[in-house]
């Protein structure tokens, strides 16, 4: 009986085998090997050229930042969130998460309108007879643009994390004369860990990897790893340059997952 | 724990403010007689009358409805029944099969799309409609695998022997034991399939074909020659729904909760 249930699995396992693992290896194939098949290191090494390397050195700043920011942001709500949950209901969290069901190119794209020189924000700090906010085209618009679509990646692994630490465990450490900051440090944060670790991963890959928010709110003139491995595919049409790339971006992932794991393991001890 | 109140209503309407700003201005535009996005030239109901004159936007939709429904559905069936399987295997080859369920998880989106369109290649495949939907259905098992594998885990699986010591066979076992347990992971794994499928754009960027486009796509390549005022009315109309939607499927359980109390952990 438990012999033949376990055939069930086997589509599935086929599936991932023909469209998860070989289509892996052939971008492995392609990134070692040059236009006529040899093999070759020559599209890794492409990465230490002036404008990748820049591309890449950018990408890991402004993916760094966003994800710190969106840790910075999403905590504190988190917070707020599953107290509320706790006491009344579950449903505000739902209205944070909402706003992802509408689709994410528009919603960056209407950050272009907002933050543009005659945009509305222009116009109510001007309103206010305060300084023109000029970031649209720059870096600053671009990790706005992350923050932005990234952050319910970040406040839900948090937000659920923190709905399950039972308030028994804080109410000890009051009673045993912790403070706030104390209970804080030693016991939720602790807790909390494995959300925060999650939701890390979950922002910095795809910041990391973006083109789409470079390529709209950065006016196409700021180039992030992502954009150059798009151009090579869909422009240049230089697909063993574009794979090799997309090997060395999947090392960073890797080593980023690697981190993170080694941080959640040592929480859990 | 009423301390701090204000600052934390302030703190909550200040991220809601900035989430929602983008959508209420998207919403704005659909009904801006301007075609210009940057200045208001009235109130009109015109770009959702040509909406549904629109054939390319209106493809467009009917497209992404079709890979999203379609691959989620095809995702569920795969994963859910990948999940049974899982269960009666020892945990070497357990643990192999959710790694390689994890690699579409971790992995970039940009990777795994172009994989996918190098794999496409390779086999000679004519990029469209039909490879779409095999890389949706590729991204999406893995989260209706990650939404079913924990309610499996949950089920004790004595009262499914059980019923079949008392004569049921594995099928009728399963269906009146099993699969009600399961039922809201299926659920909850389905939901989440059509919603990336939806919100997709990176993956069907490198798979689709020149012909082919769903509303991310058609955007995207709106972007740089002015976005039509119809793609704003219709993702208005779409939001809208979706709103509706999660306030219906929420309010009963809701209402229910209240009249036990309202205790639930």
């Amino acid at each position: 009986m438990s012999n033949k249930t376990k055939l069930f699995a086997a589509p599935y396992c086929i599936w991932g085998a023909g469209f998860i693992i070989i289509p892996l290896i052939i971008i492995l194939i392609y990134g070692f090997s040059d236009t006529e098949g040899h093999f070759t290191f020559i599209n890794i090494y492409s990465i230490f050229s002036h404008v990748n390397l820049k591309a890449l050195l950018l990408s890991m700043l402004l993916s760094v930042a966003s994800t710190f920011l969106c840790l910075l942001i999403a905590y504190p709500l988190a917070s707020v969130l599953a107290e509320y949950g706790r006491d009344k209901s579950p449903l505000l969290a739902l209205l944070f998460i909402l706003p992802m069901w509408m689709n994410s190119l528009l919603r960056t794209i209407a950050w272009q309108n907002l933050l543009e020189k005659t945009g509305l924000i222009n116009a109510i700090l001007l309103f206010f007879h305060l300084p023109e906010m000029m970031i649209i085209n720059t870096p600053w618009a671009i990790i706005l643009g992350m923050v932005y679509d990234f952050l319910p990646f970040m406040i839900l692994p948090i937000y659920n994390i923190l709905c399950k630490i039972d308030i028994e465990y804080k109410n000890a450490a009051r009673d045993l004369g912790a403070n706030g900051w104390q209970t804080f440090w030693r016991i939720t944060w602790p807790m909390s860990l494995p959300g925060v670790l999650s939701g890390i991963t979950m922002v910095f890959v795809p910041s990391l990897t973006t083109f789409v928010i470079s390529d709209i709110l950065g006016g196409g003139k700021i180039l992030l790893i992502g954009n150059v491995i798009e151009q090579l595919f869909t422009q240049d049409n230089d697909r063993n340059a574009g794979a090799g790339l997309s090997v060395v971006m999947m090392l960073f992932i890797v080593i980023s997952t690697m981190i993170t794991e080694k941080y959640d393991r040592e929480g859990s001890v | 724990m009423k301390k701090y109140k204000g600052i934390k209503y302030f703190y909550s309407i200040l991220i809601l403010v900035f989430l929602y700003a983008p959508i209420v201005t998207l919403m704005v535009l659909s009904f801006n007689q301007s075609k210009s996005r940057s200045h208001w030239g009235g109130f009109t109901f015109e770009w959702y009358t040509t909406l549904l004159e629109s054939s390319a936007l209106m493809n467009a939709f009917k497209n992404t409805m079709i890979i999203a429904l379609l691959s989620a559905f095809i995702a569920t069936i795969f994963g859910t029944l990948a999940c049974l399987g899982m269960n009666f295997m020892r945990k070497r080859s357990r643990a192999m099969i959710m790694g390689m369920t994890n690699i579409p998880m971790l992995n970039a989106d940009i990777v795994t799309g172009i994989s996918l369109m190098l794999l496409f290649i390779a086999c000679r495949a004519t990029m469209g409609g039909a490879t779409v939907l095999l890389a949706h259905i590729t991204f999406n098992i893995p989260y209706v695998i990650l939404s079913v594998m924990p309610r499996f885990r949950q089920i004790n699986r004595s009262i499914y022997e059980a019923a079949l010591d008392l004569g049921a066979t594995p099928v009728y076992a399963f269906r009146k034991v099993v699969f009600p347990d399961i039922l809201p992971g299926i659920i909850s794994g389905f939901t989440m399939a059509v919603t990336m499928s939806l919100d997709d754009f990176i993956i069907t960027h490198f798979t689709k074909g020149p012909g082919f486009d769903t509303l991310s796509t058609k955007i995207y390549s709106e972007v740089k020659k002015g976005i039509k005022p119809e793609i704003y009315a219709l993702s208005t109309i779409m939001f809208t729904v979706v709103l509706l939607l999660l306030v219906l499927v929420n309010a009963k359980p809701w209402a229910s909760r209240h009249k036990n109390g309202g205790v639930r952990r």
